[in-house]
């Protein structure tokens, strides 16, 4: 009931819409609707409805009409307004609004402390062999042919470490974990720890007796270099490799639909397992639909409903008593709930009939539709032509583009396309713009109907859809372990997201004891199985 | 009938004289064997122990010479006139059996019906 009440603002269209006359629709089908049954002609308003609804999705008509059930669907929240916002709209305003606060000065921060990290790594090799010319010039011994090759293996390693660390660490981030990453802590530190026992080194045994064998500096400089590679080679295998090999089977099911998931991750921390497992999500995963949930919540509001639990005993526990006083009350309380679970199970309800029957009728109807959207837009897709090099001195006057060409056509699909979206509760999905604009992209790569088709069909990855219908951006991890710790077997996980949340159980991938089996190609022998029968 | 291999084999055998009937150029017996060394055991219906790669009679004609002698469906044949049966290729039993020089056939068959009689007259006691 929540997810519609977003749209209740027409409801009080559909309360005068059984009496067959409709606000808005063409005067065609009004006349035609005052000879017939409403229930038998669903018209579509395809004219933009009086009301702009405040999420700005123009294309939206409303649960106008659903005559079927209309008694649950246009008496949720009515408001005295006609820019009536649900629960869920109001909590997915206000994450937005802190969404952008905060996170950034962290980002920075270690942005920071990395390019000083960074500068002082490069500078060092330079500063150690520039600095025994600048303090003692004249004591220094020359630089021989040895001494000068080195100068080259120094400087191409230093571009090699250069574009290496370019390539590893100053890509764009692409996300915002809630802990710090330990692995690029640890290597941070560990390159902070290293360089600065070399300047000590330095400082010490060169800088203060200074020392005039240039080429063992610039031996100590290259030394420096190799190692920072080394360290570089380090990190490559922490930060990259170690977590490509499978190790984890991860199983990720969607709490409001229970679609599933699994995916195989190798050895990771939660954060980063979970950050993994996002990208996976928006690739993989149907885009969240609330309104598919309403018909379940409506029959779970069903079932209890017509129980009632009268206390024929009359004890009242009137005031807060302390000690059994209290107990009594629970008791009651406790007594009451299972009584109505018995009184529940006991009752012979046929909402299982109502069930199978609805959905069967569903299914029908949702055919039904789709058949008449292919034929619709099988014969709109040939009311248009790519035209020809040699057409194009010929005809100059029809000549369209493909949006032209898009908005030509569209008209003679759009109530068909319109009303199977309805059917299936897709429709605030996809706005007109939307609908257009692939329209005229199918029609400029060559796309056959079917093609066009298939992504109003099915329920495609969240990432097909523009930004504000994914209702999924903000995500928050709830683990019981820590989330900088290993993903063992057994971690269960939760990212939470406004509308629901996704539960992340692992399990190891199991030792796996293969041996072989040597097969000679010449043991393949076949016998005949007889069985005959003589008469004598 | 299972038997064990390099053991002698023992069995309750009845003996049977079938008079071969002649009809036009060949004698005839009027039954049908299945089975032998080179068959596969596992498909003969009749025996117990499906290891078994021994003759046995798998259609008795109605009103034949095999019939009126007395043979019956599922018996097994261990010796025909004093060739051993349980050791032969069933082209060998055939050739045994529809030897054109012999009028007669003296049979050796078993059947478990003889071992249970021979068990049930042991087990009363003599009168």
């Amino acid at each position: 009931m929540d997810t519609e009440s977003t749209y209740s603002g027409y409801s009080y269209y559909s309360g005068r819409s059984r009496g067959s006359h409709r606000h808005g629709e063409r005067s065609r089908d009004r006349h035609k609707t005052r000879s017939k049954d409403s229930r038998s002609e669903k018209s579509v308003t395809i004219n933009t409805p009086p009301a702009e609804p405040l999420l700005g999705d123009s294309a939206v008509r409303g649960e106008q009409v659903q005559d079927d059930n209309w008694g649950e669907t246009t008496t949720a929240v009515t408001g005295t307004s006609e820019h009536s916002l649900s629960q869920e709209d109001i909590v997915r305003i206000t994450k937005d609004l802190e969404d952008s606060v905060g996170l950034d000065c962290r980002r920075y921060f270690t942005l920071t402390l990395a390019v000083i990290l960074g500068l002082l790594v490069f500078l060092t090799p330079l500063a150690f062999l520039v600095l025994p010319h600048i303090l003692w010039p004249e004591r220094l011994q020359s630089c021989g042919t040895a001494c000068e090759g080195l100068f080259i293996s120094v400087a191409f390693k230093l571009l090699i470490l250069l574009l290496a660390v370019w390539a590893l660490f100053f890509r764009p981030p692409r996300a915002g974990l809630p802990r710090v990453f330990v692995f690029r802590a640890l290597l941070a530190v560990l390159v902070l720890l290293f360089v600065v026992s070399y300047w000590l080194f330095y400082g010490v045994r060169i800088l203060d007796s200074q020392d005039e064998n240039y080429q063992g500096i610039v031996q100590y400089a290259v030394s420096l270099v190799d190692a920072l590679l080394f360290i570089h080679y380090l990190a490559i295998v922490l930060l990259e490799l170690r977590q490509l090999q499978p190790c984890f089977s991860v199983c990720v099911m969607r709490s409001t639909d229970g679609e599933t998931r699994h995916y195989n991750l190798g050895q990771l921390s939660i954060q980063r397992a979970a950050l993994a497992i996002l990208e996976h999500y928006y690739c993989d995963f149907s885009v969240h639909n609330p309104a598919l949930l309403s018909a379940s919540k409506s029959r779970a509001a069903k079932h209890l409903a017509g129980l009632k639990v009268y206390n024929v005993d009359g004890e009242f526990p009137a005031a807060p008593a302390e000690g059994p006083g209290n107990n009594a009350a629970a008791g009651l309380a406790h007594s009451q709930s299972r009584a109505m679970i018995a009184a529940a199970a006991r009752r012979r309800d046929s909402s299982h009939n109502e069930l199978y029957y609805e959905e069967a009728e569903h299914e029908r109807r949702v055919r039904k539709r789709r058949a008449r959207l292919v034929v619709a837009v099988e014969e709109a897709f040939t009311h248009i032509k790519r035209m020809q090099e040699e057409e194009q001195k010929k005809a100059p006057g029809d000549v369209m583009d493909p949006r032209e060409a898009a908005q030509a056509i569209f008209p003679s699909m759009a109530r068909a396309l319109q009303k199977y979206l309805r059917t299936t509760k897709q429709q605030h999905c996809h706005s007109m713009e939307s609908i257009q604009q692939h329209l005229a992209f199918c029609i400029t790569n060559n796309m056959t109907p079917k093609a066009f088709l298939e992504s109003y069909l099915t329920p495609g990855p969240t990432l097909q859809y523009s930004r504000d219908h994914w209702l999924a951006r903000q995500w928050t991890l709830i683990s019981e372990a820590s989330v900088t710790s290993g993903l063992k077997d057994g971690t269960v996980f939760l990212l939470k997201c406004v509308d629901f949340s996704l539960v992340v159980t692992s399990k190891k991938i199991p030792y796996i004891q293969m041996s072989e089996e040597y097969i000679d190609p010449k043991s393949h022998k076949f016998v005949l199985r007889l069985q005959s029968e003589t008469s004598v | 009938m299972a038997f064990i291999p390099g053991q002698p084999v023992t069995a309750v055998v009845q003996r049977i004289e079938i008079q071969k009937l002649r009809q036009g150029d060949n004698l005839i017996l009027g039954f049908s064997i299945g089975g032998g060394i080179d068959q596969d055991p596992g498909q003969n219906p009749f025996s117990e122990d499906k290891t078994d790669k021994g003759i046995y009679v798998t259609r008795i004609t109605p009103g034949g010479p095999a019939d009126a002698a007395g043979l019956m469906m599922g018996d097994k044949i261990m010796q025909v006139n004093g060739w051993d049966m349980t050791m032969v290729t069933h082209d060998q039993a055939r050739r045994t059996l529809t030897k054109k020089k012999e009028d007669v056939v003296r049979l050796l068959v078993t059947r478990k019906s003889l071992e249970e009689a021979v068990k049930q007259s042991m087990s009363y006691p003599r009168q």
